[in-house]
């Protein structure tokens, strides 16, 4: 049984009233090396901070080796961080910079005794001269940095800094070393060979890495587990296979790897309907006709040939682009609904060509949609006008003024305008995800309803648009007073 | 060829009217200042003011001595004060504006009107005037001028590396002693520098707070040049023992921040 060492529960944190961690819990056993992986502003770099101390969550616990430390400052906790941008001390060369946390550390000096009073002591003492250099300079060994204990840290490259903070955190020989997207100003080849030295010092050391990224090849590449979050909530936890092979919902899919996210239904079990076309999978206990998403891996869509017998479904190819190892090839397949494919394979087509399709059944990953309609409450501002989010949207109803109403709006029914001022109300792009032959987007109000949105267009994330709905669309039913809706 | 000759007007040709003012009223009376050290009596050249500077026959090193203790004592009272306002001033920056306005205020009264408003409520509580009252009047003066250069400073400093400290184990005392006091240090230096030049080469403070009893280096020069007669020479000599002491001052305040603190 592996032993736990920090056990985050039911954490939230928000700055002035607005949420960034929600609701996050999270078990992190000894000796792991985990991820928090996500876009930036999904709250892992705040969830980090919380483990090391520099900020207090609004609501829930973090446990230490079981004990509560929620509460204790940063420089009470065994853990080390190792910064984004390193943060080393310009005032003290490396070896000073190394030795910062050594000089303030206290141990244990001798066995305890008895003083008069009865009472056991322990007697502390900071480090010697001697110890400190010993220590400092294994720890410069270990980052290959010998030789440059006297030199100043802004003569040294990037590189050497970033290698100058892993010593100064693992000096200390923390119980977990945090590391907060510590490769992110290296350029790629530094990266690269700093992410293969990170993984052998987590091996040869045995403590545990809390890694925070956003690039999803550097937590595929390093991790033992991967924490996937966005928007401050955790969307899975699991090993980088895993994570990678049954991605939970269409978000990971899409952030983790490139991949072709499709609507469809189930037809019945190992069975499922994208656009028109059945396909054998293997997924089951789905509802009869049920709309799923499916998601299926570049590299697990094979070209072959239309009248090869694998053939599942005819394509058109539009661009096939030579990318070393493989072809990167686009295809519109064929049929009433047409959908836009990437697919991975090593062999080359010409534009225009005609070709087959084949995937596995258990290539085909199928999950439950995060949501089918979008449905909120509101209240009756006029007859034939219906206020929510902070908007009033004229809509086809005779219900009397101040009636608590339930509204239901089709993904497809949402309309976005470039211009804000164009829209009944004003929202914030929180994603898009292509889908084949459409865009799916999330839009933030700014009352925090999320709407789900089916458009044509490729919204970009963090664009401020506005949101209509034609009155016609907007689907209202009553809501009675002892009635709860649930949203 | 006949293009290279005609004058044409750069941006540089802006600079002019300032450099020929510089040069009048700068560079000249330097000059004249340096001239007329080494002039006694109006006719005779040589070395005669020097000497009397340097050998205190007419107390003048004296003099240079109790101003260099009290803008010693001015600027260390300035430090001690000023070091926790600015670092309040910057923990607080983002939220209140307008402490740090409050104490950048005094800056804008005119400094005479300041030192006799001073000197009137001095009077008002029946107080001696002497040697506390102008240390007072130093303090208030220039204090603006060491917190303003320790507030810049202060602000400055990257938050990650006082996280850094913690999470390397310092306590909150520790990081202001380990951390936030030597990347302080620039501010401290050019505070100092701007506290204590000032103050041993003014006048005006010593001789309203103090009725004239206190007589400080700028009160000397101000008396050589205005009062005495055919003292200009000796005058000039202490003109250019001040100059040396800014340069000097000046010269340790643009070491960059390593040599500062091997200096230190």
């Amino acid at each position: 049984m592996k032993e736990k060492i920090i056990e985050i529960v039911n954490v939230c944190k928000s700055y002035d009233e607005k949420p960034v961690v929600k609701n996050v819990s999270l078990t992190i056993y000894k000796g792991e090396f985990v991820t928090l992986l996500g876009p930036s502003g999904c709250g892992k770099t705040t969830t980090l901070r919380m483990i090391a101390g520099f900020e207090q969550p609004t609501s829930g616990k973090v446990f230490f080796n079981g004990k509560d430390i929620t509460e204790l400052p940063p420089h009470k906790r065994n853990v080390n961080t190792v910064f984004q941008k390193y943060a080393l001390f310009p005032h003290l060369n490396v070896f000073g910079n190394i030795a910062y946390g050594l000089k303030l550390k206290t141990i244990p000096d001798g066995q305890p005794f008895q003083n008069r009073k009865g009472q056991t002591v322990q007697k502390m003492r900071h480090l010697t001269k001697a110890e400190i250099t010993e220590k400092v300079n294994r720890a410069l060994k270990m980052v290959d940095l010998e030789d440059y204990g006297h030199r100043s840290v802004n003569s040294l490259s990037g590189g050497q800094q970033q290698r100058v903070a892993i010593a100064r955190a693992l000096v200390n020989e923390p119980q977990v070393l945090l590391l907060d997207e510590p490769l992110g100003a290296l350029d790629l080849k530094m990266r690269k060979d700093m992410q293969i030295e990170l993984m052998q010092m987590h091996k040869k050391l045995g403590i545990t890495f809390v890694y925070v990224t956003h690039d999803q090849e550097e937590a595929l590449t390093m991790s033992d587990k991967i924490v996937v979050m966005k928007d401050g909530q955790i969307q899975q936890i699991g090993t980088p296979t895993k994570v990678y092979d049954e991605p939970a919902n269409a978000f990971v899919a899409d952030f983790i790897g490139e991949s072709n996210i499709l609507s469809g239904t189930m037809v019945k079990d190992c069975c499922v309907n994208i656009s028109g076309h059945t396909f054998e999978c293997v997924d089951k206990g789905f509802k009869r006709n049920e709309p799923i998403d499916v998601i299926i891996r570049p590299e697990d869509i094979h070209i072959v040939d239309v009248a090869d017998s694998n053939c599942l479904v005819e394509a058109e190819v539009l661009t096939c682009v030579f990318k070393g190892d493989h072809y990167q090839v686009t295809a519109l397949t064929f049929g009433d609904e047409r959908n836009e494919l990437i697919i991975h394979d090593n062999v080359q087509v010409a534009v225009g060509d005609k070709i087959g399709l084949y995937i596995k059944p258990f290539d085909f990953h199928i999950m439950h949609k995060a949501r089918l309609i979008n449905t909120l409450e509101g209240e009756m501002y006029d007859t034939g006008v219906v206020e929510f989010c902070g908007g009033r949207f004229p809509c086809n109803s005779t219900l009397d003024e101040g009636t608590k109403v339930k509204i239901s709006v089709d993904f497809d029914d949402v309309e976005l305008t470039d211009d804000e001022e164009d829209g009944v109300i004003g929202a914030t792009v929180i994603s898009t995800i292509y889908k084949g032959s459409y865009y799916q987007c999330i839009v933030r109000t700014d009352d925090y309803y999320d709407f789900f949105v089916d458009t044509d267009y490729e919204w970009l994330i963090n664009d401020r648009v506005g949101i209509k709905i034609a009155p016609d669309k907007i689907l209202l039913e009553e809501v009675k007073d002892e009635q709860k809706v649930e949203v | 060829m006949n293009k290279k000759l005609k004058f044409r007007f750069s941006r540089k040709a802006l600079a002019y009217p300032y450099m020929a003012f510089l040069i009048l009223f700068v560079v000249v009376p330097l000059v004249m200042i340096l001239i007329n050290a080494f002039i006694t009596d109006g006719n005779k050249i040589g070395f005669d003011n020097f000497v009397e500077f340097f050998s205190d026959a007419g107390g003048g090193l004296t003099v240079l001595g109790n101003s260099l203790i009290i803008g010693f004592v001015t600027t260390l009272l300035c430090l001690v004060i000023g070091y926790p306002v600015a670092y309040f001033l910057a923990k607080y920056h983002a939220s209140n504006n307008v402490l740090v306005l409050m104490f950048i205020l005094p800056m804008w009264v005119n400094f005479l009107i300041r030192t006799l408003s001073t000197k009137t409520i001095f009077l008002a509580m029946d107080l001696e005037l002497g040697m506390g009252t102008v240390l007072f009047g130093m303090v208030y003066n220039y204090l603006p001028y060491m917190i303003l250069p320790l507030h810049t400073t202060l602000v400055s400093i990257d938050k990650r590396l006082i996280e850094a400290s913690e999470d390397l184990g310092a306590s909150k005392g520790t990081v202001l002693v380990k951390t936030i006091f030597p990347l302080s240090l620039p501010g401290v230096v050019s505070g100092i520098t701007m506290t204590f030049i000032p103050a041993i080469s003014t006048f005006a403070i010593s001789e309203i707070l103090s009725v004239s009893k206190i007589y400080l280096f700028g009160d000397a020069i101000n008396m050589h040049f205005s009062k005495a007669t055919n003292s200009f020479g000796v005058g000039s000599v202490m003109s250019l023992v001040m100059l040396v002491l800014v340069i000097v001052s000046n010269l340790f305040t643009s070491l960059n921040e390593e040599e500062v603190r091997s200096v230190l």
